[in-house]
């Protein structure tokens, strides 16, 4: 950490440098750029995974955007904040579009929020709601009178153009119109209603004949705006939103949340509830991959996986309805530990899951990995480098897939994970079948993690006593986990009272989502399907 | 399901009464019973899911739950293919006019579930400056079904409850109605255009 100071402290001595849980720098705007350039090439700093940009609004403090950067090649974290220049009507930051391709997809979002203009950044369209919509919402000044923003059921005004704003020779920011697509295009609409992509997704996708030219991705049709609600909630309120983002890893996603406050309190957990914790992890990763190959083989045409892979859901399903009291919104993991505790019976019947669960993907495999079927469809197709991988922010088993090793439960190792021992699934190929054979490698691994705990659960309190009402001190924290499909991450700020000042949560999905247009350039049409299963996201969480 | 099990027969009673107060013709009455008996086992829903409540409509689907047995199974991708639809999950202001397009391309008679707490009334997200508080005010609904996300043996009870509405629907002059080319252009203009 110290030479990263010093390296800091000599490129750019105006950076002013605090220590925290991830250093954070803070940059002015019209050096932020260069800076951006340095961190990411200079080889001793090597930060080329952005892993979020939050944006905020401090009232009279101004608004600005928090950087989270990861350096893949050193294992070090750092955090930017840059300030936007500018009165509230306009304020603006430098894009880094340039230097990490999925800074694009996140300043669109910080603008669609906050109203913040990235000067450069080649689409600043609103990304989750209406180009009519009136206001920011994350904006602690805005108005949410339903009467200004009604629902309608007229279609929305859509449109061809997106605005650039660039700064001229004079230092002065003008906006221009740009086309997304070239008046000659033939562009065909996927979504939102479609079988195959999973959700409310929309794709516009510009064709010449089978063979794909360009995909705009339509966002926002599931946008619940839980960012704000979660403003104005207590903290153990806010909890139960992580079961309803990505709905198959709600038990990783409530562990980081929980990790984080817990964190933040200066609460200790028993080593039971963290037993727990990772044992209810690893169980909902076996489940949500089953539940991936079964959609994924579906959409390729073989129905009959479906329900195969259900039956170890199904199973796993009954083991944590038996504990939790639900089939999905678990809601089971508490500050302080965890809701309630195990059921008696949990260990038995975890050991007839993984008497049956060898066999099962065992059968799976001869049912369909090696069909010839399958991989004429899935091998070679949808190819992701590692350094796209990076650049995209593409995390969980589809950066794995593209040989980038960037499981949080090894790189940055919370609660117990450092004591197992298991596997990271690193497969160097990059397409589609190298991301599903990920993921029945990691089924394996997890079923590891859990042997390894399932005999050796701690005696002790399963919920250690916490304070009535919960207030964080001022200050600001933010904490990463591996969810089932990538690296989740949470973003909270407290000015001291009960409720958080600002929770972003920094989803695997979206990036997975914004990556398909990279991907499929070039592809044909009916590999999009392919393509976009294999990526496996969930558009709840894409959303949020 | 025995008829005692059924917890809203009150309901059902009113609502046969409301049908038949007019009488029925022997003929067509017997007709609209045949009709109907098959209409209500196998009624087609859409694929249709926004968030977690799909989820539990797939295990659904799958061998456990089983909808094969009630003769549900036919998930269409296509609305003018499908009967009802089930709203699983949120509906958000962006996706009210797909939404709605989707039950206006829905053939007649078509019906609609609201399925779990977000449907009904936006549920947890009831604070949300993005979430439509309930699709009553988008469309008509026939059953809601609590829960978030309902079990599927909860979404088997509601469905059920549809067949059962369906069974007692007047269908000949009721639900069967077919409006004139004509009449439908002049209660739909669309400027411009002189048909």
């Amino acid at each position: 950490m110290s030479n990263i100071r010093e390296k800091i402290s000599t490129v750019l001595p105006e950076a002013v440098i605090e220590d925290g849980d991830i250093m954070q720098v803070t940059v002015p705007d019209a050096k932020w750029h260069d800076f951006a350039k340095t961190l990411r090439d200079d080889s001793d700093l090597a930060f080329d995974f952005l892993v979020t940009i939050v944006g905020m609004d401090w009232k009279e403090n101004g608004m600005g955007c928090i950087y989270y950067l990861t350096s893949t090649k050193h294992n070090t974290h750092i955090s930017v904040k840059v300030m936007a220049t500018g009165d509230r009507e306009q304020p603006l930051i430098h894009s880094i579009h340039d230097l990490w391709a999925i800074a694009t997809i996140f300043e669109r979002e910080v603008y669609d929020f906050f109203g913040i203009i990235f000067i450069n950044n080649p689409d600043m369209r609103r990304l989750f709601l209406n180009i009519d919509w009136k206001g920011y919402p994350l904006r602690k000044d805005y108005d949410a009178n339903p009467d200004i923003n009604p629902v309608s059921i007229e279609n929305e005004r859509q449109t061809d153009f997106t605005d650039v704003w660039t700064e001229d020779a004079d230092g002065k920011v003008v906006k221009h119109e740009r086309r997304i697509f070239k008046p000659e295009d033939f562009v065909v609409n996927i979504g939102p209603q479609h079988p195959a992509t999973h959700g409310v997704l929309r794709f516009r996708t510009a064709v010449d004949g089978e063979i794909i030219k360009k995909i705009d991705i339509y966002l926002g049709y599931i946008h619940r705006g839980v960012e704000k609600i979660c403003e104005g909630l207590t903290y153990p309120q806010t909890l139960h939103f992580m079961d309803r983002l990505d709905y198959f890893s709600a038990h990783p996603y409530h562990h980081c949340l929980c990790m984080l406050i817990e964190e933040a309190a200066g609460i200790q957990i028993s080593r039971r509830a963290q037993v727990i914790r990772v044992l209810m992890d690893e169980l909902s990763r076996i489940a949500s991959h089953c539940l991936f190959i079964g959609t994924y083989c579906m959409d390729l045409g073989a129905t009959t996986m479906l329900f195969y892979t259900l039956r170890v859901r199904e199973q796993i399903l009954d083991i944590m309805e038996k504990t939790c009291g639900a089939r999905m919104t678990f809601n089971y993991d508490c500050i302080g530990g965890v809701m309630q505790d195990l059921h008696p019976d949990f260990v038995k019947d975890v050991h007839a899951l993984l008497d049956v669960l060898p066999a099962n993907i065992k059968e799976y495999n001869k049912i369909f990995t090696g069909n010839v079927i399958a991989k004429n469809r899935m091998e070679n197709v949808g190819v992701l480098t590692r350094h796209d991988a990076i650049s995209w922010a593409v995390t969980g088993p589809n950066g794995r897939g593209s040989g980038w090793a960037c499981d949080v439960r090894k790189c940055a190792p919370y609660s117990i994970y450092s004591e197992l021992d298991f596997e990271e699934i690193v497969r160097e190929e990059g397409d589609s079948m190298a991301r599903f054979k990920v993921r029945m490698d990691e089924m394996v691994q997890s079923a590891r993690i859990i042997e390894q705990l399932i005999d050796n659960i701690p005696e002790g309190d399963y919920c250690v006593k916490v304070p009535k009402v919960i207030k964080l001190p001022a200050g600001h924290w933010f904490k990463m986990v591996e969810g089932c499909r990538g690296t989740f991450g949470v973003y909270l700020e407290s000015d001291g009272t009960v409720n958080p000042y600002r929770l972003k949560l920094a989803t695997p999905c979206l990036p997975a989502a914004a990556v398909v247009d990279h991907i499929t350039e070039g592809q044909k049409i009916a590999d999009l399907i392919t393509i976009g299963g294999s990526l496996d996201y969930i558009v709840p969480d894409i959303d949020r | 399901m025995p008829y005692e099990a059924w917890k809203d027969n009150e309901y059902i009673e009113k609502l046969v009464k409301e049908l038949q107060e007019s009488g029925t013709n022997v003929v067509v009455g017997s007709l609209d019973k045949l009709i109907n008996w098959g209409r209500s086992n196998s009624i087609w829903p859409l694929t249709f899911a926004t968030s977690c409540c799909g989820i539990e409509f797939v295990s659904l689907g799958a061998a456990r739950y089983d909808m094969a047995r009630f003769g549900w199974e036919v998930a269409r991708a296509s609305p003018r293919q499908a009967d009802f639809m089930m709203v699983a999950g949120t509906i958000v202001h962006r996706m009210v006019p797909v939404f709605r397009r989707l039950y206006d391309q829905l053939a007649e008679p078509k019906y609609v579930i609201a399925c779990g707490s977000c449907a009904i009334s936006g549920g947890p997200f009831k604070k949300s400056y993005h979430v439509a508080m309930g699709i009553e005010d988008i469309v008509p609904v026939d059953v809601f079904i609590p829960g978030c996300p309902p079990r599927p043996e909860a979404m088997i009870y509601g469905i059920m409850q549809l067949s059962r509405k369906i069974k007692v629907e007047k269908f000949f002059g009721g639900v069967n109605r077919q409006e004139k080319q004509e009449e439908f252009l002049k209660a739909h203009p669309v400027p411009g255009v002189n048909d």
